[in-house]
C-alpha cells in the first residue's frame, strides 16, 4: 500500500512542474511585448518599463520562473495588475462562492442521478430504462449556459420565484444565499447527472450480471435486498471514483454558469480579469484550477487504491 | 466438361461490405446521429440557398419581431432574421469545431502512435505527464485563458479548442498501440525490416481507427459547446458574424420581450450536440460490438 500510495505521488511530482511551466509561459505566449498588450498602444515608455519591471520581465526567464515559483510556494501569486491587491487573497475571496456551488451541483446530481441510475439498470431493455437512457442523453446535449438562460425565463422572468442575479453569503442570510444558488446549481447539475446517471448504470448493470449476485440469488435472498445490499454498494465504488475524475470538467462549466448568473466565484473573477487583461490573476486562477484537479484526482485516486486491492497491485489501471 | 464460374470480388470491396454489415441491424442511436449530422451539415453548406437573407442584413424596421411570416424564428435586436442567423451559425460552430478536433485528432494521435510504440521515458516520463499536466487545466478554463493570450477570434479559438483536444487522442492512440504492437502482424512487419514510421503508418494506425472515429464524432458534440461558451464570454467568433454562443449572449439582455432569440439558437446548439453524441455512441457500439 505504501509503495503504491509513494508512487501515484512520484507521478504528481512532474504534472505539478509541468502545469508550474505552462502556468508561468502564459506571459511569454502573449505574441509581442506582454507590456504593450496589456497597457495598449497609447502607453508612454516609462509605463511600459515600469511594468516590464512589475512583471519580472527585464530578468533572464530562468530567475524569472525561479522567483516566481518561489512565490508560489509562499502562497504568493503576485498582485493584480488592476487593483494593486494580492491575486491570493482575491481568489481566496472568490473561491468559495465557487466550492459551494460545485458542492449543491455534486449532491443534485447525485440525488438525480443515483436512483435513476439503479431504477434504469434494474429495469434494463424495459420502456423505464429506455426513457430514462433517452432523458440523459438530452441532459447530456443540453449545454449548462442554454439551461440556465432558460431557467432564468421561465423562473425569474415568468414567475418571478429567483432572482436573476446578485450573491448573499451562506452565513448572512441562509434562505436568501440558496435562492440566489437553486437555478445556478440546477443548471449545472442537469449534466453531470446525466454522465452520473448513464456510468451509475452500466456500472450496475456489470455488477447484476456476476457471479456473487446468481449466488446470493441462489441462497434465495429477497430481490430487493440483493440489489440494495450487495449490487449497489459494489456498483457504486467506481461511480464515485470517476466522478472525482469529473472535477475538471466541472469547475469549466462553473466558468460560465457563474457568468450568467453574475455571482463573484472564481469563474467571473477569471473571466473579468481576461476583459482587463490581468494577466497576474489570469496565470494565478490557471494555476489554483489546475492545481484543485490534480488534488482531487490525487485523492480519488488513493481513495480508489484503498477500497480496491486490484488498483494498488496495478491490476486495474 | 462443366464449366465453373468464378466470382472474384477485390478484397478492397470485401473489406467496404464488412464494414457496411457493421453498420445494419437495429441501431436506432447512430442513423438517428447521422440524420440529426446530415442536417446540420447540409444546412452549413447550402446556408445561401435555404434561406433568402443575409445573416448579416439590418431591417431596422422590424427589429425583435416575434416568429412568423416572413421571419420563421423571428429577428433579433438589429432585425436580423433569426433563422437565418442560426443557419449561418452551424456553418461557424461546425467549422471551427471541426478544425479544432482535426487539430486536437492529428498531434494527439501522431503523439499516442509514438508513445505507445517507443515507450520506456519518452512516454512514462515525457509524453504521458505533459498529457496529465495539460488535462489538470480545466477544459473550457483552458481554452478561456489561452484565447485570452492569444486574443479573441475564430483562429485562436480553434487552436485553444484543439489543444484542449490532444490529451484525450494521444491516451487512446496509445492504449491502442499498446495492443496492437504485439501481435503477429506487427512483429512480422518489424521482422521483415520495415522502417518504424512505415510499421506505425501503415499497419498499425488503419488497425486503430475505430475508437479514434468515436473519439472524433464525441469530440465534434465538445468542440460545438466550446466554441458556443468561448463565444458566449466573447472570445471565440466575434460579432457581426453569426455563432449560436454570441446569439445566446444578446438574447439574455432582451429575454423579457423576446424570449425566442434564446430558445431558438439554444435549441439548434442542443440538437447538434445531441446528433454528434448519437453519432459517436452509435459508432462506438457498431465499431465494438463487445462494448
Amino acid at each position: 500500500m505504501l509503495t503504491f500510495i509513494t508512487r501515484r505521488i512520484l507521478l504528481t511530482i512532474p504534472v505539478l512542474f509541468l502545469i508550474s511551466v505552462i502556468v508561468f509561459s502564459l506571459l511569454h505566449l502573449i505574441p509581442g511585448d506582454p507590456a504593450r498588450v496589456i497597457l495598449g498602444q497609447d502607453a508612454t515608455p516609462a509605463a511600459l518599463q515600469a511594468l516590464r519591471v512589475q512583471l519580472g520581465l527585464t530578468r533572464p526567464l530562468w530567475l524569472q520562473y525561479v522567483l516566481w515559483i518561489g512565490g508560489v510556494f509562499h502562497g504568493n501569486l503576485g498582485n493584480s495588475l488592476q487593483t494593486g491587491l494580492p491575486v491570493a487573497m482575491l481568489i481566496g475571496q472568490a473561491l468559495p462562492v465557487t466550492v459551494e456551488l460545485a458542492i449543491g451541483t455534486i449532491i443534485v446530481s447525485g440525488l438525480i442521478a443515483i436512483p435513476l441510475g439503479i431504477y434504469a439498470a434494474v429495469h434494463k431493455g424495459r420502456l423505464a430504462d429506455l426513457i430514462t437512457v433517452f432523458g440523459a442523453s438530452i441532459g447530456l446535449s443540453i449545454p449548462p449556459f442554454w439551461l440556465g438562460i432558460m431557467l432564468l425565463l421561465l423562473f425569474t422572468v415568468h414567475f418571478h420565484l429567483f432572482p436573476s442575479s446578485g450573491f448573499v453569503p451562506f452565513f448572512q442570510n441562509p434562505i436568501q444565499n440558496l435562492q440566489s444558488m437553486f437555478l445556478p446549481v440546477v443548471a449545472t447539475a442537469v449534466r453531470e447527472a446525466a454522465v452520473l446517471l448513464r456510468m451509475m448504470r452500466a456500472s450496475l448493470v456489470e455488477v447484476l450480471g456476476a457471479d456473487f449476485i446468481r449466488t446470493a440469488r441462489a441462497k434465495g435472498i429477497v430481490w430487493r435486498v440483493v440489489v440494495v445490499r450487495h449490487a449497489v454498494r459494489n456498483a457504486l465504488v467506481p461511480v464515485l471514483t470517476q466522478s472525482g475524475l469529473q472535477v475538471a470538467g466541472l469547475l469549466g462549466g462553473l466558468v460560465i454558469t457563474e457568468t450568467i448568473f453574475s455571482l463573484p466565484g472564481f469563474g467571473s473573477l477569471l473571466v473579468n480579469s481576461i476583459f482587463s487583461r490581468d494577466y497576474t490573476i489570469i496565470q494565478g486562477s490557471a494555476l489554483v484550477a489546475a492545481l484543485l484537479v490534480v488534488g482531487v484526482n490525487l485523492v480519488t485516486d488513493l481513495c480508489y487504491g484503498l477500497i480496491d486491492p486490484r488498483i494498488r497491485m496495478g491490476k486495474g489501471a | 466438361m462443366a464449366k465453373t464460374e468464378l466470382s472474384v470480388t477485390a478484397p478492397g470491396v470485401l473489406r467496404v461490405r464488412r464494414r457496411w454489415r457493421l453498420f445494419q441491424g437495429r441501431r436506432p442511436t447512430l442513423w438517428l446521429g447521422v440524420g440529426i449530422v446530415f442536417v446540420f451539415v447540409f444546412a452549413a453548406l447550402f446556408a445561401p440557398f435555404i434561406t433568402q437573407y443575409s445573416p448579416e442584413q439590418v431591417d431596422l424596421f422590424h427589429m425583435l419581431a416575434p416568429p412568423g411570416g416572413s421571419h420563421w424564428f423571428g429577428t433579433d435586436e438589429l432585425g436580423r432574421d433569426l433563422f437565418t442567423r442560426i443557419i449561418y451559425g452551424a456553418r461557424t460552430s461546425l467549422t471551427v469545431s471541426a478544425v479544432a478536433v482535426m487539430i486536437g485528432a492529428i498531434i494527439g494521435v501522431a503523439l499516442g502512435l509514438i508513445s505507445g510504440y517507443v515507450g520506456g521515458w519518452l512516454d512514462e516520463w515525457l509524453i504521458m505527464r505533459v498529457m496529465d499536466a495539460l488535462q489538470a487545466f480545466p477544459f473550457l478554463i483552458f481554452a478561456l485563458v489561452l484565447g485570452a493570450v492569444l486574443g479573441g477570434g475564430i483562429f485562436n479559438a480553434e487552436i485553444a479548442i484543439g489543444i484542449g483536444f490532444i490529451p484525450g487522442f494521444v491516451r487512446i492512440a496509445r492504449a491502442q498501440v499498446f495492443l496492437q504492437k504485439e501481435t503477429e502482424y506487427v512483429q512480422s512487419a518489424r521482422i521483415a525490416g520495415a522502417h518504424w514510421s512505415r510499421i506505425l503508418l501503415r499497419h498499425i494506425l488503419p488497425n486503430i481507427m475505430a475508437p479514434i472515429i468515436v473519439q472524433i464524432s464525441l469530440a465534434l458534440a465538445g468542440g460545438i459547446v466550446a466554441e458556443a461558451g468561448l463565444s458566449y464570454l466573447g472570445l471565440g467568433v466575434q460579432p457581426p458574424a453569426p455563432s449560436w454562443g454570441t446569439m445566446l449572449k444578446t438574447a439574455q439582455g432582451y429575454l423579457t420581450i423576446a424570449p425566442w432569440l434564446a430558445i431558438f439558437p439554444g435549441v439548434a446548439l442542443a440538437l447538434a450536440v445531441l446528433g454528434f453524441n448519437y453519432l459517436g455512441d452509435g459508432l462506438s457500439d457498431a465499431l465494438n460490438p463487445k462494448g
